[in-house]
């Protein structure tokens, strides 16, 4: 169905049975993220693979275990679990120990799911929550970046995946800086071009940024997404870093720069987008999307922290309900006075 | 209720009184707990004072408290709650070694309060010491936890001034390797001795004027307050 | 049956009606200092300095209260109490004094205190308000104590400063910080219900069965 924006949704019969389902949108979104998953593997190896698989699993086994006992297999279905799991894994450093992935995704469904009702209740995006616990509670483990494992054969697992429950990553191997981190406390640059195909140190998916948009694409032509929000955290993003640059071109980054580095890509396109913690509303789309951007460019360039799409869209998040409020059409019939 | 048994309202007499009684004895209880607490409570923030400055000043066995009062330092008297105070740090004979100076500052979380011993014919920091943080457990409280910054500050030029830098990359005189993940911790303790150091350099007399130790007040021990 | 009843009111403040599972009291200090073990535990017997000292003083003096200031007379009664454990705890443990800080002159405003004055001490005897202060204060211990360890232990690796799992141990951070208390206290409260509702559930049934047999 291609519409404007309409004021008011009118239907009429014949109502069309529409293909739409919860475990089909889930489905697609993990498809849209195969690619990019593919590029974690080919640029960190055997590593990726570990860190998403005990993400995946910490996340199934709070599903299974915080479901109603009749409904085990049925909150399992649908995918979200596994597909916060995935997001999740995306999010972190490659050279986390496993044991804290699995925590962070049980503690992502159970604190960012579970507890609030399951799928559709909760306030906050599950995957974002687990990795705000994770950052939290473990600083250094999750700031730790290793450099991308380019001529290393896929076999190769990072030493501190490996370290043991409850232990720490243990000596201190290579690491790297993020793109982001260089900027900041540094002031390099980094090249466009290694941004955009992931030549980069950064979390599993946030390093090649023309794959996630390639999904994001598909995720569009598919019409699982609200396209209004990545449009609008992104062209905001690009007018702020511009205005920004525009001022003193040496201190801050460049547009393309703060588009195609850290996580943004990944928390525009496949986070923020989730339908349960965003506003519905056309206009509240616009609202959500252009409030993310620019508290991502605050944090980023006036706050303690190299990157803050996490926090930009979890504080987005606390405030849908209020924008929906707001933004809520009136009922047909009434006048303006009534909402 | 039982209070409720005198069933007349009591006259409004009886509630001032009662309410004074309580309020006399409850006075006198806790003038008396202050006034035996006291001298225990004194003795230990005293000691606690010495400790910090015998730490950040090595070598050091005596010391005083010294002001800034009409131009010059000179040896505390008695308390005066305004005035900032440094504390002046003596060897076993009674010779000047090192004053050491208190700063506070914006850290990452809270203020942070420290205390740094100078020496001020070498014009160097030669050690420093926490005394109230909340810099965040693990990366920020490093400041104090981590051996090998809080020895950074043992032998640290203070011209032209300290600069934390990247750790490892420490080159010059004035320069301290920051801890890795709290840079800004780090670089908030670095600012503060700068401050205060920029704070009390033009008060501090030449190096070889220092006040000397005033045995008879201090009685050698000169704990300060 | 004298017996009987005392131990009744001491019981009920440890579990039935603990004051922070079941009444979810003062929640400031929990939150505020159950960041070790040690804290918890010097919060926890302040506060049962305070809640007994205060519970025999209003117990004894009930009849002289008048109603219309009672409130006023609690809270001098217990604000005497809390400036004394107050400079007590600065004199014998400065270290202690330093991490509570501010939340030892809060005790006077923690409603358990308060609360306990008002629901029982002014109306019972001063044994029954004795037995009822220790229990409710025995509870809120219990309740900082089990907060204050599992923080502890997640956090720092530790319980009482001595480390249990090595050098290598990973800490929870957040443990120590502020939203550790939190999640801690949300996840024990969740036990807690969990535990009564499975207990109502096994009552239920055993209910049934007699009633059918």
């Amino acid at each position: 169905m291609k519409r404007k924006d309409p004021d008011l949704l009118l239907f009429h019969a014949p109502l069309l049975r529409q293909g739409m389902t919860t475990p089909k949108a889930m489905r697609d979104v993990l498809y849209a993220l195969a690619p990019a998953t593919l590029a974690s593997l080919w640029f960190f190896g055997l590593s990726a693979a570990l860190i998403l698989g005990a993400c995946i699993a910490g996340a199934v086994a709070a599903e299974w275990l915080f479901a109603q006992r009749e409904a085990r297999g049925e909150s399992l279905r649908d995918a979200s679990g596994i597909l916060t799991g995935l997001l999740l894994g995306l999010t972190l450093p490659p050279g986390l120990p496993l044991w804290m992935a699995f925590l962070g995704g049980f503690v992502g469904i159970s604190l960012g799911k579970a507890i609030w009702g399951g799928l559709g209740h909760n306030l906050f995006n599950p995957a974002l929550l687990g990795r705000a616990f994770l950052l939290a509670t473990f600083p250094i483990a999750m700031t730790t970046w290793v450099p991308i494992n380019v001529d290393g054969g896929f076999l190769d697992v990072y030493p501190g995946n490996l370290a043991l429950p409850f232990m720490q990553a243990g000596a201190d191997g290579v690491t790297a800086a993020t793109p982001l981190g260089m900027m900041k406390f540094e002031h390099t640059v980094t090249p466009l071009a290694d941004l955009a195909f992931g030549k980069v140190s950064g979390s599993l998916g946030e390093t090649s940024g023309l794959l996630l948009l390639l999904g994001g694409i598909f995720l569009w032509l598919r019409r699982d997404l609200d396209w209004r929000i990545p449009v609008s955290i992104l062209l905001t993003v690009l007018v702020f870093s511009a205005a920004l640059s525009m001022v003193d071109a040496a201190r801050f980054p460049t547009p393309l720069f703060s588009v195609f580095s850290g996580g943004l890509l990944l928390g525009a396109i496949y986070m923020a987008t989730d339908p349960v913690t965003s506003p519905i509303t056309p206009k509240g789309a616009w609202i959500f999307g252009t409030g993310t951007g620019v508290l991502v460019m605050l944090i980023r360039v006036f706050g303690g922290l190299p990157e803050g799409v996490m926090y930009a869209i979890l504080l987005m998040n606390a405030a849908t309900p209020l924008i929906d409020r707001y933004t809520q059409p009136r009922v047909f019939g009434r006048g303006a006075e009534s909402k | 209720m039982s209070a409720s048994r005198d069933t007349a309202s009591p006259s409004s007499l009886r509630l001032v009184l009662t309410l004074a009684i309580a309020g006399l004895i409850s006075g006198i209880a806790i003038i008396g707990i202050y006034e035996s607490t006291l001298p225990t409570i004194t003795a230990n923030k005293a000691r606690e004072l010495r400790a910090a400055v015998f730490k950040v000043l090595p070598g050091v066995s005596q010391m005083q408290a010294l002001v800034y009062r009409d131009g010059e330092l000179v040896a505390l008297a008695e308390a005066d709650k305004d005035e900032s105070v440094v504390y002046g740090g003596y060897d076993e004979r009674g010779e000047f070694v090192g004053y050491a100076v208190p700063g506070a500052g914006p850290g990452f979380q809270d203020t942070i309060a420290l205390l740094y011993g100078y020496v001020p014919a070498e014009q160097q920091v030669v050690g420093m010491e926490i005394l109230e943080s909340r810099e965040t457990p693990g990366l920020g409280d490093k400041i104090y936890k981590d051996a090998e910054f809080v020895a950074g500050f043992g032998a640290l030029s203070t011209e032209p001034e300290i600069i934390a830098v990247k750790k490892g990359s420490k080159a010059a005189p004035n320069e301290i390797d920051a801890i890795t993940g709290a840079t800004i911790s780090s670089k908030a303790v670095v600012r503060i001795i700068n401050e205060a150091h920029v704070e009390w350099s033009e008060r501090l007399p030449p190096p070889g004027s220092e006040p000397a130790l005033n045995e008879s007040e201090s009685g050698g021990t000169g704990a300060g307050r | 049956m004298k017996k009987n009843e005392s131990y009744e009111e001491f019981v009920k403040g440890v579990w039935r009606d603990n004051p922070v599972f079941v009444q979810v009291l003062g929640m400031c200090p929990m939150l505020a200092v159950t960041n070790s073990a040690i804290n918890a535990i010097a919060m926890g017997l302040a506060t049962f300095f305070v809640l007994v000292g205060s519970s025999i003083l209003v117990s004894s003096f009930r009849h002289w209260i008048p109603k219309q200031v009672r409130i006023s007379c609690f809270i001098i009664i217990i604000a005497t109490f809390v400036t004394i454990a107050d400079y007590t705890l600065l004199a014998l443990v400065p270290k202690v004094h330093k991490e509570l800080g501010a939340f030892i002159p809060l005790i006077v405003a923690n409603c358990l205190i308060l609360g306990r004055q008002e629901a029982f001490a002014s109306r019972y005897p001063t044994r029954l308000a004795v037995f009822d202060a220790m229990g409710m204060a025995a509870g809120f211990l219990l309740a900082l104590f089990s907060l204050g360890a599992v923080r502890e232990i997640l956090g720092d690796g530790a319980l009482f400063g001595v480390k249990l799992f090595g050098e290598n141990f990973e800490p929870w951070v957040i443990m120590i910080l502020p939203p550790g208390g939190f999640l801690t206290l949300g996840v024990i409260l969740l036990f807690f219900n969990w535990f009564k509702y499975k207990k109502d559930e096994f009552l239920a049934e055993v209910a049934e069965a007699e009633r059918s047999s």
